[in-house]
């Protein structure tokens, strides 16, 4: 089998040459971003202090049980943001050929129709946030 | 259904093809939507009830499938034929008995028990679209919603420390897994042209570069044996098994796998039917890696949930032996396989979860010492269950194996057939250890678990599956027929396009 591979790298080298730039990239961003850490490791003076080695500027304390209880709102409204934003998305290539969609589809409303089902069930999801109560920040039901 | 079967024949909707999904969706979306607005803390029994009837609907709508003559809809994404027919009944049927499980397992201990329900309605229609997708785009939307529900479904015992590990691990893993599965596919369009298994199937017997036909493949049975629990990508099934709640397992460790199973049959048979060289070796050396890792794993676990891991990878690797199998036979044999598999595993985690309760408080094997004199009824049921994995005959297991043996026997892989059997000897000895601590073993002290009666939902359910284990064991016929029936719709005039599958390799 491996034999058979070689021979089809063989007789197509075109086809893989074409991947020559790409390692060149890899080969750039490798070696760029290794040289700059390494420059500075180099170059830079190392004064380790017990301040310097703790959570930089914010954050929490980097210590005791990983798995505290926090809220978590901004996630769930971060979350959402990036559903409803991904959902809106679909629309648009669909909004750019509405009016081819009968010719691809051979159905005069099958696009339409489709697109209408999709909001129904991105519809649903809205519904369900909103009466879990996951818009309402001040609502104690929204701390999961 | 055995009348010759001309294409569109009939005008009929293109929804009825996927009339299962779309029930199981509805359900899911109503069940969701009455959660959202039931008042917290009030019983949601009454939406377990109502998930129950839409896939008893749903299970209704694929037996009516059967009698629509097979074929494609929506552009050749779908197809409903006897094949898709029979593992959307088993997936029914798993979802089924798993909700009459969890119908009391989770009132009371945890706030999301109608989100539980939906979740597993849209998982059920993730799996059941895996097995009708004759398209891989599609394939991978289906892997994706039975995937990421069955994620969210490990986590949901929520306080424990070991559950939310489990889902994160399942997760993490899981798109790791998922992405090989897709990288797989872009190989496989650059090789082929196409995303449609009959075009590929094409593709592959015009004689596509076997190099990329390979990697495609090799990509491809990563990711599904990452689902199945397959070896050497199986770390994460006893984490995952031990962490997340029982009747869950007993759920995720079959159906999703049936699917998983039935995508790759559609792909090694039907998508790549001419080039069984490029995958033999792979599927051979996998089958072989999941039965002994799998047995000598288990034979080392001292927990419950961990054992039954590690023997479900083994039985991953038993059915991995019927693709070894040449296509009617082996097709056949896999898919029954994946039926009997599901009654006996569903039944042995559903027993877990009644002894042990939401709290797991038996989790060891010590920890089962004496069950059969406490629990008299539940212990015999287990007893059935563990004897039908052993394999013993007038057991589902029995005839499973059986059958995936014979099939491998008859295709010229008798050494495959001798490792199996061998690895069912060494597997006998865990089932009979935990027999034994049921049986032989004085009574220990009571549990918190002991004081929950079983409620009559859990005794159906119970009932339900112990008939299905005989059943499947003495028999066994109509399931045979129905999974013979599928296994022939590869060679079957389905559709033009499905043709160009030889019909020299499909016949024997």
């Amino acid at each position: 089998m491996l034999c058979a591979w070689t021979v089809s790298l063989m007789q197509t080298p075109n086809y893989f040459w074409n991947y020559v730039p790409l390692l060149l990239q890899i080969l750039a961003a490798v070696g760029l971003s290794s040289f700059i850490v390494l420059a500075s490791w180099l170059i830079g003076r190392h004064r380790p202090g017990k301040v310097k080695l703790s959570t930089y500027e914010c954050g929490m304390v980097p210590q005791g049980d990983a798995r505290g209880r926090f809220s978590v709102r901004f996630y769930m409204v971060a979350m959402l943001f990036i559903l409803f934003d991904v959902e809106a998305v679909f629309m648009f290539p669909w909004a750019v050929i509405y009016r081819k969609l009968p010719g691809i589809t051979g159905s005069r409303f099958f696009g339409f129709w489709e697109m209408l089902v999709y909001i129904g069930f991105v519809l649903v999801g809205y519904f369900y946030i909103w009466k879990k109560g996951i818009l309402e920040w001040s609502k104690d039901q929204a701390d999961l | 259904m055995n009348e010759p079967m001309t294409p569109s024949m009939i005008a009929f909707s293109p929804a009825l093809r996927i009339l299962p999904e779309i029930l199981m969706t509805l359900t899911g979306v109503l069940v969701m939507l009455v959660e959202a607005v039931l008042k917290p803390r009030t019983s949601r029994k009454p939406l377990g009830i109502v998930a129950i009837l839409g896939t008893l609907a749903a299970i209704a709508a694929s037996v009516y499938q059967l009698f629509l003559p097979a074929g494609t809809a929506f552009f050749g994404t779908v197809q409903s034929d006897a094949f898709s027919v029979f593992f959307h009944l088993v997936i029914g049927c798993i979802v089924l008995v798993t909700l009459l499980i969890s119908l009391d397992y989770f009132e009371g201990h945890t706030s999301f028990v109608g989100e539980y329900y939906a979740l597993i309605l849209f998982g059920a229609t993730g799996m059941m679209l895996m097995t009708c997708s004759v398209e891989l785009l599609m394939v991978f939307i289906s892997l994706e919603i039975s995937s990421i529900s069955t994620y969210i479904l490990a986590g949901y015992r929520k306080r424990s420390a070991t559950s939310p590990e489990a889902s994160i691990k399942y997760f993490l893993l899981g798109s790791f897994a998922t992405a090989f599965f897709l990288y797989g596919i872009a190989l496989c369009f650059g090789a082929t042209g196409s995303t449609n298994l009959y075009e590929i199937a094409k593709g592959v017997a015009d004689g596509a570069s076997p190099l990329l036909l390979t990697v495609a493949f090799g990509m491809m049975l990563i990711g599904l044996g990452f689902k199945v629990s397959l070896a050497p990508f199986h770390v994460w099934t006893p984490d995952v098994y031990e962490g997340a709640p029982a009747p869950v397992v007993g759920l995720m460790s079959t159906a999703p796998k049936a699917a998983a199973f039935a995508v790759l049959l559609r792909i090694a048979y039907g998508a790549f039917g001419t080039a069984i060289h490029i995958w033999m070796p792979l599927v051979w050396i996998m089958a072989v890696l999941s039965m002994t890792i799998g047995n000598l794993g288990a034979l080392t676990q001292r927990n419950v949930k961990r054992m039954l891991a590690y023997s479900s990878i083994a039985h991953a690797g038993y059915l991995l032996v019927a693709f070894t199998a040449l296509a009617p036979m082996g097709i056949a044999a896999a898919s029954f396989y994946t039926a009997a598999y599901a009654a006996m595993n569903v039944g042995a985690f559903g027993i877990i979860s009644y002894l042990s309760g939401y709290n797991e408080a038996r989790t060891s094997l010590s920890d089962f010492a004496g069950i059969a004199r406490r629990h008299p009824v539940a212990a015999a049921a287990f007893a059935v269950f563990l004897i039908s994995l052993i394999g013993i005959p007038f057991t589902a297991g029995f005839f499973g194996k059986f059958y995936v043996f014979t099939a491998a026997i008859n295709s010229g892989n008798a050494w495959l057939a001798v490792l199996g059997l061998l690895n069912s000897g060494v597997a006998a000895f865990y089932y009979l250890r935990l027999l034994a601590q049921m049986y032989m073993v004085p009574v220990e002290p009571p549990r918190e678990a002991d004081t929950a009666h079983a409620r009559p939902a859990f005794i159906l359910a119970m009932a339900i599956l112990v008939l299905a284990v005989f059943a499947l064991g003495i028999f066994p016929g109509r399931i045979l027929d129905l999974a013979r029936a599928g296994a022939a719709t590869f060679s079957g005039p389905a559709n033009a396009a499905s043709q160009t599958v030889p019909v020299a390799l499909l016949r024997r």
